[in-house]
């Protein structure tokens, strides 16, 4: 088979059929005023903040921003708050199952990788138990973050936000926390799997298909209730924050299931498929529901409809098209064919179109609102991840390049880049859209505001020394492996002084973890969601 | 975007290609890729040795694959060997590639450390033979025993002076063994290309790096490396 021809068909294909899309579905869609991004406010809504972690004093301030760029809200007919009303109290306990569970492998994850980075300048902490050593301890914090923190959070912000935006209560509840349990109990034998030496030997594949079968599982029962809701949807138009949620729920499955058959992959073709699986578990279902929560949460917090509607279509179907295919990258110079790495390579730098389109439309939809960020704690969280995706992506479009590659590739630069997208893009989005949903799922509100101002300071804080020193680190060593002069040796020196530091920020961020966490048992505590569930037995009984 | 069905396909149909790229198209390339004949399938305590690698993580800090680029050529110009082909692969479920160079990359440990005695004691407490080292100590892997208590049967690691607890003596499970028998494998010293083949590879060369030594023996470790990637970059 000719490689040039290969290359050459796949881009031609992926950009007639990114055309193709574009055509086929922007029909209607290029007024400046779309009503398909006004799908989220109902009618008179629009200017009007909605705000649930604010104060009274904020939530004015808000609307005081908004009143300034539209007409005054007219406000919502009472007959759409109660629509409104019945879709978050039908999603609520499902929600709040998903995310309580995701806060609590953040914290597992959390101690992790902080003993995981201490480890790495402490060679000698804690050597006896096989379970606390650096590669095991690693595994952990990585498959707690990306089985655990990451898809529970932010499936339960889809199921919570999906009866929102279709208009619609919440179909198949009982799935959803059937999922959840499935999810859970893959998730804690998975890892309990890496801890005592079961490991698949893959990375971000470690836990072993008989157990990793029930992530597939528990994920399908989570996104049914998606296609049972769109059957009994009451809007005509399906808003981008759907698109997003619709295309990861089947995304996850199938990536999962094919990088798990048992007795198919082989030898070099398994690392192709390692880097298949692993970048599209970020790009192909992380990215879109973190994406997916800052379409709907944005615009809601400063009340104005997302900008440009076409961006949004562009960004996703790009995205669709091109995220796909940059898995290689991981590869430069490894032992595969050349013209795969050079297809992934060029896809990557392609992924510069969806990110800076998301940017841009995020850009215009808050243009003239940024005081907001003064008086809006979930928007802060929010926008902070938007910018972070977009530094993310952009740096790693440049790393896919060889000559770049040539010195990051190897070094803790990687790394420090995979938290710019794991952490300072999607936790953080998560964290604003909990910020969001909670207080709506328990229906009281937050107990403590400062805690959520300190919340987000110490990560803030703690990620930008992580981010500063481990990039720095990795950069002089990677210089220094390059050079054949300086022995080995020297590469780790080097790193030393920035290990540290990154420990300092990852203590900062984990004590900004148990911050949330604390504020997330007490508002569980003051809603008394134990008897709330009682109540609305009865209130069903006496209807 | 009205219509659910248009959006599942049209995504799925994006994720299809991806796969037929990256999974099914290098699938065909390289089912009937043979192994290099030089090279040896695992013996069963290599492989034991190897799932405890595996178990333990190691990849999470070292390499198994000397690159064509950037690290991988500065590598290669310390002598440890050329860029690695899939083929070195084909007794390898799942290769083990890895991602990080925080340790060095370990394609051809055995053949820059081939003692055991040497493995046994650094896998005991690195910081003896490399100063400096961060990579943990793996005291699990282990049994300190009273000095004379040890039986005939057991490895007592020889270990530097004053690296052991005074009056003990440290012993070496069969994990420990076996992951050492697994590293002393790691030798890809072998050539993967035919005389014929690198004369072909050679003169592709541009005219610059050309002068080095045939690309013949640019497949030994020791070469110094302006052709062991050349030649590794032209796969078979």
């Amino acid at each position: 088979m000719n490689p040039t021809a290969i290359l050459l068909a796949t881009f031609l294909l992926s950009i007639t059929g990114l055309f193709a899309f574009i055509w086929s579905l922007r029909k209607g869609l290029f007024d400046t005023e779309s009503t398909g991004a006004r799908t989220i406010f109902s009618p008179g809504e629009i200017g009007q903040p909605e705000e649930p972690s604010a104060s009274a004093e904020q939530q004015r301030q808000l609307e005081q921003v908004a009143a300034a760029h539209a007409e005054p809200a007219r406000g919502v007919a009472p007959s759409e708050v109660a629509v409104r009303e019945a879709a978050d109290r039908s999603s609520a306990f499902p929600a709040f199952v998903l995310i309580a569970c995701a806060v609590v492998w953040l914290i597992v994850a959390s101690a992790a990788g902080l003993l995981s980075s201490l480890k790495l300048h402490w060679p000698d902490l804690l050597t006896e138990q096989a379970w606390l050593t650096l590669g095991r301890l690693r595994t952990l914090h990585l498959n707690a973050v990306a089985y655990g923190w990451a898809p529970l959070g932010l499936l339960g912000l889809a199921i919570w936000m999906l009866p929102r935006l279709l208009q619609t209560q919440l179909q198949g509840g009982r799935l959803v926390i059937a999922g959840a349990l499935l999810w859970n109990a893959g998730l804690i034998a998975g890892l309990g799997a890496i801890a005592v030496g079961f490991s698949a030997g893959m990375e971000w594949l470690e836990i072993p298909w008989q157990i990793g079968g029930l992530f597939a599982v528990g994920g399908m029962l989570i996104g049914l209730p998606m296609a049972l809701m769109l059957q009994r949807r009451q809007v005509h138009h399906l808003y981008v924050s759907v698109w997003y949620v619709g295309a990861a729920l089947f995304w996850f499955p199938t990536l999962y299931i094919v990088a798990k058959i048992p007795g198919v992959h082989f030898g070099v073709e398994q690392a192709t498929m390692n880097w298949w699986f692993g970048h599209n578990v970020l790009g192909l279902f992380y990215t879109p529901l973190s994406i997916a929560c800052v379409y709907y949460f944005l615009p809601k917090v400063i009340g104005r409809p997302v900008r440009s509607y076409n961006l949004s279509l562009l960004g996703f179907w790009t995205l669709a098209f091109f995220y796909g295919q940059v898995g290689a990258h991981h590869l430069i110079g490894g032992p595969i064919q050349e013209w795969l790495i050079t297809l992934s390579i060029v896809q990557s730098v392609m992924m510069i179109i969806p990110v800076v389109a998301f940017s841009l439309n995020q850009h215009l939809t808050l243009k003239g609102h940024f005081s907001a960020l003064r008086h809006s704690h979930v928007l802060r969280f929010i926008f902070f991840g938007a910018v972070m995706y977009t530094l993310a992506s952009l740096q790693g479009s440049l790393e896919a390049l060889r000559s770049l590659n040539a010195i990051t590739h190897f070094t803790h630069f990687t790394v420090a880049h995979a938290h710019l997208g794991m952490y300072g893009f999607v936790s953080m989005v998560i964290f604003g859209g909990v910020y969001f949903a909670m207080p709506r799922i328990l229906d009281t509100r937050w107990p403590k505001p400062i805690l959520i101002s300190l919340h987000f300071w110490l990560v803030v804080a703690g990620f930008s020394v992580y981010m500063v020193t481990l990039s720095i680190g990795g950069i002089l060593q990677g210089l220094i492996l390059l050079d054949p002069a300086r022995p080995f040796m020297d590469s780790v020196a080097v790193t030393l002084p920035w290990l540290h530091g990154r420990s300092i920020g990852g203590a900062l961020m984990t004590f900004g973890h148990l911050v949330f966490a604390w504020h997330v048992v007490l508002i569980t505590a003051r809603s008394g969601v134990l008897t709330h569930s009682d109540r609305g037995v009865i209130q069903a009984a006496a209807a | 975007m009205e219509n659910e069905l248009k959006l599942v396909s049209g995504a799925m149909v994006a994720l299809s290609l991806a796969t037929a790229a990256m999974i099914i198209v290098p699938f065909l390339q390289l089912k009937d890729e043979p192994a290099p004949s030089a090279l040896k399938p695992y013996t069963s305590q290599e492989l034991r040795g190897r799932a405890v690698y595996m178990a333990n993580g190691c990849i999470a800090c070292h390499t198994q694959q000397p690159s064509t680029t950037g690290a991988g050529i500065g590598d290669a110009r310390r002598g440890w060997g050329r860029a690695s082909v899939a083929g070195d692969y084909h007794y390898d479920e799942p290769p083990l590639l890895g991602t990080m160079r925080t340790g060095p990359d370990l394609f051809n440990i055995g053949v820059r450390q081939p003692s055991a005695d040497w493995h046994l004691g650094h896998l005991f407490q690195p910081r003896a033979y490399v100063p400096g080292s961060i990579m943990p100590a793996y005291r699990f892997l282990f049994e300190i025993k009273a000095d004379g208590s040890a039986t005939k049967e057991e490895r007592v690691v020889a270990l530097p002076p004053d690296t052991a607890p005074l009056g003990k003596v440290v012993v070496a499970t069969p994990d420990a063994l076996d992951l050492v028998a697994y590293l002393q494998g790691l030798k890809h010293a072998y050539p993967v290309l035919t005389p014929a083949q690198a004369e072909a590879v050679t003169r592709l060369l541009p005219a610059g790096r050309k002068a080095a030594p045939p690309a013949t023996q640019a497949t030994t470790p020791e070469q110094p490396a302006g052709n062991s990637d050349a030649a590794a970059r032209t796969k078979p």
